[in-house]
């Protein structure tokens, strides 16, 4: 009964967060701060459901000692760092890829990123 | 072999569901030595180097990634996630050198600050000089701790 109240609560904030990265999908103007919006909240909301199944399937380990529950658990242990190690590389890649074919940040106080490959440019030319 | 006894166990842990038979273990073999032959081809020699297995090293990584590693993540997913709402950005490239030396430090700091929200690391130049996308910027030329906090000085003692 607590338990499935405690991983009630961090499913819902999980998915708080990620309607919040739905929602930053729309407001937000270009693609590096959409970017922001969809790859952060998605993952702070995923790792409240990883935090969800942990508890879930450790706790139902401890109180049944079936083997399913532990392979759960060790699953999503591999899940999360898979995760924790493939969002950022994917969303840098993604970036990059983005700023290198000439997509500008919209408003922008300051693009040191622009300023440096003119300068490269200069040179070279 | 850093690759290669990560990729077996990983494996092994993966397909493990209450006993072990030998065909998963060749199997689990087999895969690993794949992975080391792509991982090898593909990454700069020494990168995987084993200096990278020592447990002082792995004790610091652990420290910082539940300490101000977690606790940075939850204050900034909360100022993202204000911003949302709110929609007041003031985005921005910005460049800072964090003066790290190696590869390894660099995809260290550089997944950590992507990871956090209303940071991005756009590109990294040959010399390592980071260029980061920020979602509120307070100055054109921000202090590292600005940008990303103690990250910094956590990576340069565990990475260099």
């Amino acid at each position: 009964m607590i338990l499935g109240l405690f991983v009630g609560l961090l499913l819902l904030v999980s998915l708080f967060f990620n309607c919040l990265g739905v929602v930053s999908l729309y407001r937000f103007p270009d693609v590096y701060t959409r970017m922001h919006g969809a790859t952060k909240c998605s993952t702070f909301g995923t790792l409240f459901s990883v935090f969800g199944l942990l508890l879930y399937s450790f706790v139902r380990f401890m109180a049944e000692g079936e083997r399913r529950f532990l392979v759960l658990f060790i699953h999503v242990v591999i899940g999360g760092v898979v995760l924790l190690i493939s969002n950022p590389a994917g969303a840098h890649a993604l970036a990059r890829a983005a700023h290198r074919s000439g997509i500008l940040p919209e408003p922008a106080v300051v693009d040191a990123l622009e300023e440096a490959d003119k300068s490269k440019k200069e040179v070279a030319a | 072999m850093f690759v290669f006894v990560m990729s077996f166990f990983v494996y092994l842990l993966l397909s493990w569901s209450g006993s072990m038979s030998v065909q998963e273990v060749t199997i689990a073999f087999f895969l690993s030595v794949a992975v080391v032959l792509v991982a090898s081809s593909s990454s700069r020699p020494g990168f995987w180097s084993l200096t990278k297995l020592d447990p002082r090293r792995w004790w610091l990584f652990l420290r910082y990634v539940f300490g101000p590693f977690a606790v940075g993540l939850a204050q900034a997913n909360w100022d993202v996630a204000k911003r949302v709402i709110t929609g007041e950005i003031n985005p921005g490239i910005v460049k800072f050198d964090p003066g790290l030396k190696t590869d390894m430090g660099r995809m260290m700091l550089a997944n950590s600050i992507t990871l956090t929200p209303g940071t991005l690391t756009v590109d990294i130049d040959d010399n390592g000089v980071f260029y980061i996308h920020a979602i509120n910027l307070t100055s054109s030329t921000p202090t590292e701790q600005d940008i990303c906090g103690s990250f910094g000085q956590w990576t340069r003692r565990i990475a260099g």
